[in-house]
């Protein structure tokens, strides 16, 4: 899906463009955006290594197990592929934790950690597996508490209630992951998305 | 209220890292952790991840850039407006349910914009703002995760993520509606 997907931004821009006549400003989005890639990834590494450290830390001391365990009944659910006390379940919550605190890059970089845990559970290289589609889901559709970058631009924009949808924001954040973890489940049983049978799945 | 809850946020947002990294470093020093040999070794891998994910990204943002620079995201808008508006939704909003999932950037922009056009506390400006914060910049997160793994076959996760993209923002629509 993602080579058409992929391919189609890329057919339809072009064709759009020659009746546009936006052939230049096409040019340059794309060699801007190819470098703003770069500096989007070099950017992440120092925080990337940072996060990376601490969580070391937080394994080494017991910490990540011990935050677990206290999700683990909920967890287990979504992610029946992986084993209760293995490390991926501490740092997917970790992720999920920083993404409800608003955090950013660093949630980033904990999720990105998870992607790590998860592959080494991976029999496939290079084929998602179902645990990682869920967090995913769970990931795109953001489980937002206090959406802090929207709240500030309501503010600048002079509004008197910049805080007012908080409330909207968290009932639409909870519909949305609630959907997108229910596809996630459905669609991970249908024949086109199986993994393929060489893997003893 | 508003300008407590304003305060709260704040005060989550900067006190929430630093004390992350008390209670981590903590924790580690009593379990007599050896903090400094641990934290390194475990940031070592920083530098691998950030290199790896390059290619991924430049693809993903490479293609959104040229989709966005030809006018095709402002043509795919003048097609669903006709279909969605009879279904509630204003064509105001399109924009930003269009962009959301493709450029954290530009959602932004268009919230700006919008914010500035019709007023942060209008009906409009509180369903922009409810869109913005409730989802995520779907083709952004897949290519810097899946990259980073290098996962080349994604399964269900692109069809999976934009349900839930749309159950978000179909949410926020109908329920600024009722709310403001």
């Amino acid at each position: 899906m993602i080579n058409y997907i992929w391919m189609g931004l890329i057919l339809i821009g072009v064709i759009v463009a020659a009746f546009t006549g936006r052939m230049e400003q096409l040019t340059e989005a794309a060699f801007d955006s190819a470098k703003l890639a770069v500096e989007l990834a070099i950017g992440l590494i120092g925080i990337m290594a940072l996060w990376l450290g601490l969580m070391r830390l937080a394994e080494a001391s017991g910490l990540v197990k011990f935050i677990a365990r206290l999700v683990r009944p909920l967890m287990v659910r979504l992610f029946p592929e992986v084993p209760a006390d293995h490390p991926a379940m501490g740092s997917m919550i970790a992720n999920i934790a920083a993404n409800i605190l608003g955090l950013g890059n660093s949630a980033t970089a904990l999720g990105l950690k998870a992607m790590q845990d998860l592959e080494t559970l991976n029999k496939k290289a290079g084929t998602a597996t179902n645990s990682m589609v869920t967090f995913l889901a769970i990931n795109t559709t953001s489980v937002t508490l206090i959406p802090a970058t929207v709240i500030g631009l309501r503010a600048s924009a002079g509004s008197t209630e910049p805080t007012s949808i908080i409330g909207t924001t968290i009932i639409a954040t909870i519909c949305s992951t609630v959907v997108g973890v229910t596809a996630a489940k459905l669609l991970q049983k249908r024949k086109a998305y199986r993994i393929q049978e060489e893997s003893d799945e | 209220m508003s300008e407590f809850l304003s305060n709260a946020a704040n005060a989550a947002s900067t006190w929430a890292i630093p004390i992350i990294f008390l209670i981590i470093v903590g924790a580690a020093a009593i379990k007599k952790v050896k903090v400094y040999e641990v934290f390194v070794e475990g940031a070592k891998e920083g530098f691998n991840v950030g290199v790896k994910i390059i290619p991924y990204l430049v693809a993903i943002l490479a293609a959104i850039a040229v989709f966005r620079g030809s006018g095709a995201l402002d043509w795919s808008i003048s097609i669903l407006r006709p279909l969605l508006e009879p279904m509630g939704v204003p064509p105001e909003v399109l924009p930003m349910a269009l962009m959301r999932p493709l450029s954290g950037s530009g959602a932004l922009g268009v919230m700006t914009e919008g914010l500035e056009t019709y007023g942060p506390d209008s009906l409009i400006g509180n369903m922009l703002s409810t869109m913005m914060g409730s989802t995520e910049t779907t083709f952004y997160v897949l290519a810097v995760y899946f990259g980073s793994v290098g996962i080349r076959r994604a399964r269900h996760a692109l069809p999976a993520c934009l349900i839930g993209d749309f159950a978000g923002i179909v949410s926020a629509i109908f329920i600024c509606k009722l709310v403001f």
